[in-house]
């Protein structure tokens, strides 16, 4: 099977919608130069400045053109480089592009893709490293997707312009050089198993799927078998397949990068709880930030994201008197 | 109502027209003031009564395809687009026959069949939603264009001025219509700004602004022809600031101690029906006394009156109604 680079998965994506459908176009900040990471290189060569379009530093103005397009007939595509300036389009995301489906009664849709970097990496500091996932996730009317492999990044990315919803498609920078199989693993809106285990149950998405998947690694050398799930859709949670795996492994945790006060782990803990409470050995445990902005140096940034060792230390403790098969 | 409406854009202006489509809204809008008053429908309502030269003289100058995009005091815009005042007045009872189904009530319409995409809540919000189906018209290749409604505390925001400068940018085929009507809510445009002409910020973009006597239909309705068919022949955007007074509060239940009665008793002798209507008597084109024009106001309180009526004995939504809408074919929960 092909391999390939999770920004190349982005950009192929995006090459191949908007080959495939004329009504896809693409607005961002310096997005015909290709952006920051090569995202939409050579993208205005073949698609043209039209649908191709480069916008001037107006966050707030250029979401709601992508959001009066899309109710016009285009799917659009708007590139805001980090989540953090996000905050100055939260008017147009959230009380209109969110809430035009069901303020008409279903007469409007908003078939737009957001796409953002979001996440701690390379000491870009506070207001370039959030993990914000949650602000969004708390708004009906949108779909927020984090995918963690280069398949999924593509297939997600695909599904994300071809839905009718408006979708918050959030990449880790840190993701961008990673390498693995072109293909996708079942709809992207899923959440999907990426390595079983029968004694704990560990909930993650986007880039803390692999420092989880390399805790679980080292804590099977222990005897400890961690299941690994890719909660991949963050709204709407796909939630059975996770209370299905805690109704067997009875402990779970969530891991994520963002601060756990108010976090995604804690309505993800709170459904697990609901939905398998007599299973449960334990509380489900919640692994993510201090609750602090991201910092800017690089020993204090290697403390805000949680590590490896961190995820096993408390990994060890969740799964004390786990007795085996 | 719509072919109507496309019709008269491409003629002068029949004014008896004009005058029954204005009397049709301000029928409509004291009937929505009464209803509150007695309790039948509740909401926050913005009322446009005294605006109704705005909203007609626009959307009788514009062409099928034209859109346009409303603000929180919108009900003029949808009715002058053609909007049916019966689904109207169920949108604003909360009946499942309402435009939304009773979701989105007096200041979230959207009746894209007609051209009245939506419209907003948020002050400024709706101008980048223009500019996003102007920008539409100019990819698919239409020529189509779009017009933003806007009152003058739009003028203080960030996305009025980020709108006029993409669209300056871009050339895109809009029409930026503020309504100045004098007040942000309950305090005066003087307080909010030294600008005292909002049109002046299009200069700045290098966007060719008018400025009219928005009470004055024919003078409305010359600037935006003019100006639709510069913005349709390529010519960039086009900035019309009207100048005009609601004759309400703020919203129903205001009661508006913050303005003079003398202002109010100033702006009532310039109503926009009661200009038109002395115009026509004074160029002779009409006969004041005539059962052309005392029949208009009667005509359109008695088809408001049935359009309440029907309106009102509408069933409420069923039971799985407020769940969905949130997201494509699902219901919120499930």
């Amino acid at each position: 099977m092909a391999e390939i680079r999770f920004i190349d998965a982005i950009r192929q994506a995006l090459d191949d919608e908007l080959a495939a459908d004329p009504t896809v176009t693409l607005l961002g900040e310096d997005i015909t130069v290709g952006g920051p990471f090569g995202a939409t290189r050579d993208l205005v060569d073949r698609y043209g400045p039209w649908r191709i379009r480069n916008t001037p530093i107006s966050e707030a103005t250029v979401m709601g053109v992508a959001i009066g397009a899309a109710l016009s007939g285009l799917r659009p595509v708007v590139e805001v480089m980090f989540i953090d300036f996000l905050t100055l389009a939260m008017d147009q995301l959230v009380n209109h592009a969110a809430k035009l489906r069901f303020m008409s009664g279903g007469r409007l849709s908003v078939p737009l893709t957001v796409r953002a970097q979001f996440g701690a990496s390379g000491g870009f500091g506070a207001h370039h490293s959030q993990s914000l996932e949650a602000w969004f996730a708390h708004v009906p009317g949108l779909r927020v997707i984090a995918p963690s492999t280069p398949g999924d990044a593509y297939a997600a990315l695909r599904a994300s312009i071809r839905s009718n919803d408006p979708v918050v498609y959030l990449e880790h920078r840190s993701l961008y050089w990673h390498r693995g199989p072109a293909d996708g693993n079942g709809s992207p809106w899923t959440a999907r198993v990426v390595r079983p285990g029968r004694d704990l149950t560990v909930i993650s998405w986007s880039r803390m799927v692999h420092t989880v998947l390399a805790a679980a690694t080292a804590l099977a050398v222990d005897g400890v078998e961690v299941e690994v799930i890719d909660a991949r859709a963050l709204s709407p949670l796909d939630l059975e397949p996770m209370a299905a795996s805690v109704r067997r492994t009875r402990r779970a945790a969530v891991v994520a990068e963002s601060v756990v006060t108010g976090g995604l782990g804690a309505e993800v803990a709170a459904a697990l709880t609901s939905a398998a409470f007599d299973a449960l050995d334990a509380p489900v445990l919640r692994i993510g930030a201090p609750f602090t902005p991201p910092p800017a140096g690089p020993e204090l940034e290697a403390q805000f994201v949680p590590s490896v060792d961190r995820i096993i230390a408390e990994l060890r403790t969740l799964a004390i008197g786990v007795t085996g098969p | 109502m719509t072919s109507g409406r496309a019709i008269m854009s491409r003629m002068a202006p029949d004014p008896i027209d004009l005058l029954r489509r204005m009397w049709r809204i301000r029928a409509f809008e004291e009937k929505v003031s009464e209803l509150y008053a007695a309790g039948r429908i509740k909401g926050l309502l913005h009322l446009g009564i005294g605006q109704e030269a705005i909203a007609v003289g626009a959307a009788t100058s514009l062409s099928p395809g034209d859109v346009v995009f409303g603000t929180h005091r919108t009900h003029a815009h949808a009715l002058a687009m053609g909007a049916d005042p019966m689904r109207l007045m169920a949108e604003l009872a909360g009946r499942s026959t309402g435009y939304a189904g009773g979701k989105g009530g007096s200041m979230h319409l959207a009746i894209p069949e007609i051209g009245f995409v939506t419209a907003t809540g948020v002050v400024g919000g709706g101008i980048p939603l223009a500019l996003g189906a102007a920008f539409a018209s100019r990819v698919l290749g239409r020529d189509s264009i779009a017009v933003a409604f806007f009152g003058d505390g739009a003028g203080q925001t960030g996305s009025f001025h980020e709108s006029l400068n993409l669209a300056a940018l871009w050339q895109l085929p809009v029409i930026f219509f503020c309504e100045n009507n004098g007040y942000a809510e309950f305090t005066p445009l003087s307080a909010h700004t030294p600008i005292e002409r909002l049109a002046v910020h299009a200069a700045t973009y290098g966007i060719p602004a008018a400025t009219v006597d928005g009470n004055d239909i024919i003078e409305v309705h010359a600037a935006v022809t003019d100006a639709a068919a510069r913005v349709r022949a390529g010519e960039g955007p086009r900035f019309i600031e009207a100048l005009t007074y609601r004759l309400r509060g703020h919203y129903e239940g205001d009661p508006a101690k913050y303005r003079e009665l003398a202002e109010l008793a100033n702006w009532r002798a310039k109503d926009p029906l009661a200009v038109l209507r002395a115009r026509l008597e004074r160029d002779g084109t009409l006969d004041a006394e005539g059962p052309a024009v005392t029949g208009l106001e009667a005509e359109a309180r008695s088809a408001v009156d049935a359009a309440t009526a029907v309106a009102l004995a509408a069933p409420p939504p069923g039971p799985d109604d407020l769940r969905a809408d949130v997201l494509e074919g699902r219901l919120a929960d499930g």
